[in-house]
């Protein structure tokens, strides 16, 4: 179920991406596909029940490796949610800029660039 | 392998340090840049063909991350810093033309570091974080000048780029759940023993689609020709001569061959995606008469010749992939360069307004014939040797309609080619163009750098020095999943 939405939230972002004129929305479906993406990643850890994965000394540790989450996605996602947010601000950047220039967000109107 | 992580380190370095010591001394920039680039040409020339592999911070694999080096590494390395240094001389004079040079050697570097790092990693994910350190500083590089063409191009190519990189990193999110690992090479061995599951289909779906999109292939090109053209000329001749083939064909048949395995379906679509791109591209280059707009077109033809022939998957289809992607490399770069330096003199890009410029511009009229005379095919340049094994091999794997569309492009090219020089170089001096002079002293220096490689990589076909730089390659690749297993977990 919850992999289901987390396809949905992807194709709604993508959706978003291919067919919005507006440069602010197309923007805001890269955002959501990438969390999307994101959500996946850390459900592939994810255990109902588990703990957080600190491994103390008195733990035992058969006990810890069946409960624990995988720590692995946890990093990747922080890792990539960094990456997302250099390109999110270039993106918004590069979005000011145009409307200074063209004075429009609308990305039909901006095409000076044909052949 | 102890030098392999400074192909990473001295750019990432210097990217950061050329910025904060670059305001007080205006010439540093420059002089850090070349010696930065330099020093890389000579590191990868110290490598070359030696394959190895570095643990970073003392973990083994399948646990750390791994740097791994083999022939084909090796040889994209040298490309890379070979076209870089080139590149990094002609930006001296170029750039005075804008107005921050710290920036741009900044993110110029930075673009290196990523490029370096996705050839030389053995880490899925961390492929990917070196694809977006390129991709990021590439977006801001087509940016540079703000006008209003840069801007559009660059949004154009921002937005395309990162729907790649989401694709690439959904696909290696569906790697990770179905095998638990993020190793290369464990992968591999992973996938060669408990077989390919939907997951892993899907995955591959989706970093065909990613990497093709960062490779330009027709038919997710349409960022390609406005991208190429709006950024600076330098900045243009690195985007076609390397950054299309580092984090776009290079990731893609190193995923294809040494952890997917290559089998007849892979062959199939790259086969199709490569005579498309040849064709599609060449044909919409025809009436283009924006210099470097034509020339980006013409990138996405010679793309589909190395996509092609890596795609029949036969020793010989790879050894003249290789080494048309090597060659494409050298002599893109230099076209760029040369449209470079007559948009530096002239201030424009639209043929229709020029001609007649041999006689005011000898060196970059000679070079760019050069370069015509490569990319086109024609005796005894590098481009001619490598088409010629592109169609051999071609024959040799029975595909005879694949060969025919090979020569039938490569005319094509020819005449598209001879327009270039007949409007450009050739034809009466128009009034206007007058006083124009010729580029300076170390534009010259970069261009005709390029143009001896042209000339002198033709050799590359003899036995000896093939066997040195590009047999290493080949068997890199046909070494297949074993090879690299072996190779990475070989301590």
């Amino acid at each position: 179920m919850a992999f289901t939405l987390c396809f949905v939230l992807f194709m709604v972002g993508l959706y978003g991406v291919l067919s919005k004129k507006n440069m602010v929305k197309i923007v805001m479906g890269l955002v959501i596909m990438n969390c999307a993406v994101n959500l996946f990643l850390i459900m592939l850890g994810y255990k109902k029940g588990g703990v957080a994965p600190i491994l103390e000394k008195k733990t035992n540790l058969a006990d810890f490796l069946a409960r624990s989450v995988d720590p692995l996605p946890q990093a990747l996602v922080l890792t990539s949610i960094v990456i997302g947010l250099g390109v999110l601000a270039l993106t918004i950047g590069i979005c000011i800029r145009l409307y200074e220039k063209y004075g429009t967000f609308d990305i039909t109107e901006i095409r000076r660039l044909k052949g | 392998m102890n030098r392999l992580p400074l192909f990473v380190a001295v750019p990432l370095f210097l990217a950061f340090l050329i910025p904060v010591l670059g305001r007080k001394w205006k010439t540093l920039p420059d002089i850090l840049g070349n010696l930065a680039t330099f020093f890389l040409l000579l590191l990868s020339l110290s490598i070359l063909g030696i394959s190895g592999v570095y643990a970073v911070g003392g973990w083994p694999p399948p646990l750390g991350i791994v740097m791994v080096s083999d022939g084909l590494t090796t040889l994209m390395l040298l490309i890379v810093a070979l076209i870089s240094f080139a590149v990094t001389l002609y930006s001296i004079d170029y750039m005075e033309l804008y107005t921050s040079k710290t920036r741009y050697y900044s993110l110029f570097l930075l673009m290196i570091a990523g490029m370096n790092g996705v050839i030389i990693t053995g880490d899925l994910f961390n492929l990917f974080v070196f694809l977006e350190i390129a991709s990021i500083a590439s977006y801001a590089l087509v940016a540079f000048g703000c006008q209003h063409e840069e801007l559009e191009a660059s949004f154009k190519y921002l937005v395309l780029g990162t729907l790649a990189s989401t694709f690439i990193l959904l696909g290696i999110a569906f790697m990770y759940g179905t095998y638990g690992t993020l190793n290369l090479a464990h992968l591999a061995r992973l996938i060669s023993e408990n077989g390919s599951t939907a997951a892993t289909k899907c995955a591959l779906g989706l970093f065909f689609v990613g990497f093709s999109l960062k490779a330009a292939l027709v038919p997710f090109h349409a960022w390609l020709p406005d991208a190429h053209p709006s950024a600076p000329a330098p900045i243009s001749a690195m985007l076609s001569g390397l950054l299309i083939k580092s984090i776009g064909i290079y990731a893609l048949i190193r995923l294809l061959f040494n952890v997917f395995g290559f089998t007849p379906l892979i062959s199939h679509i790259l086969i199709t995606l490569g005579i498309l791109s040849m064709v599609v591209g060449v044909f919409l280059a025809i009436g283009q008469w924006d210099y470097k707009r034509l020339l980006a077109y013409h990138s996405i033809s010679q793309i589909g010749y190395v996509t092609l022939a890596i795609g029949l998957g036969t020793p010989l289809g790879i050894l003249a992939g290789l080494f048309h992607l090597v060659n494409h490399s050298v002599f893109k770069s230099l076209l760029f360069l040369n449209a470079g330096s007559v948009e530096y003199n002239l201030g424009t890009r639209d043929m229709k307004k020029m001609g007649g410029l041999q006689e005011k511009m000898p060196v970059t009229n000679a070079t760019s014939l050069v370069g015509a005379f490569s990319i086109s095919g024609l005796p005894p340049f590098n481009g001619f040797w490598s088409k010629l094994l592109i169609i051999l091999a071609c024959v040799q794997a029975k595909n005879i309609p694949a060969a025919v569309w090979a020569v039938l492009v490569s005319i094509i090219t020819l005449s598209s080619f001879t327009k270039v020089q007949r409007y450009v170089y050739y034809g009466k001096l128009k009034e206007e163009w007058k006083d124009v002079k010729e580029a300076p002293q170390t534009m010259r220096i970069a261009m005709v750098m390029l143009a001896v490689c042209c000339v002198l990589m033709g050799l590359l076909i003899l036995p000896g020095p093939r066997n040195a730089v590009l047999t290493p390659a080949v068997n890199a690749l046909l070494a297949g999943r074993e090879g690299y297993f072996n190779l990475t977990f070989s301590r």
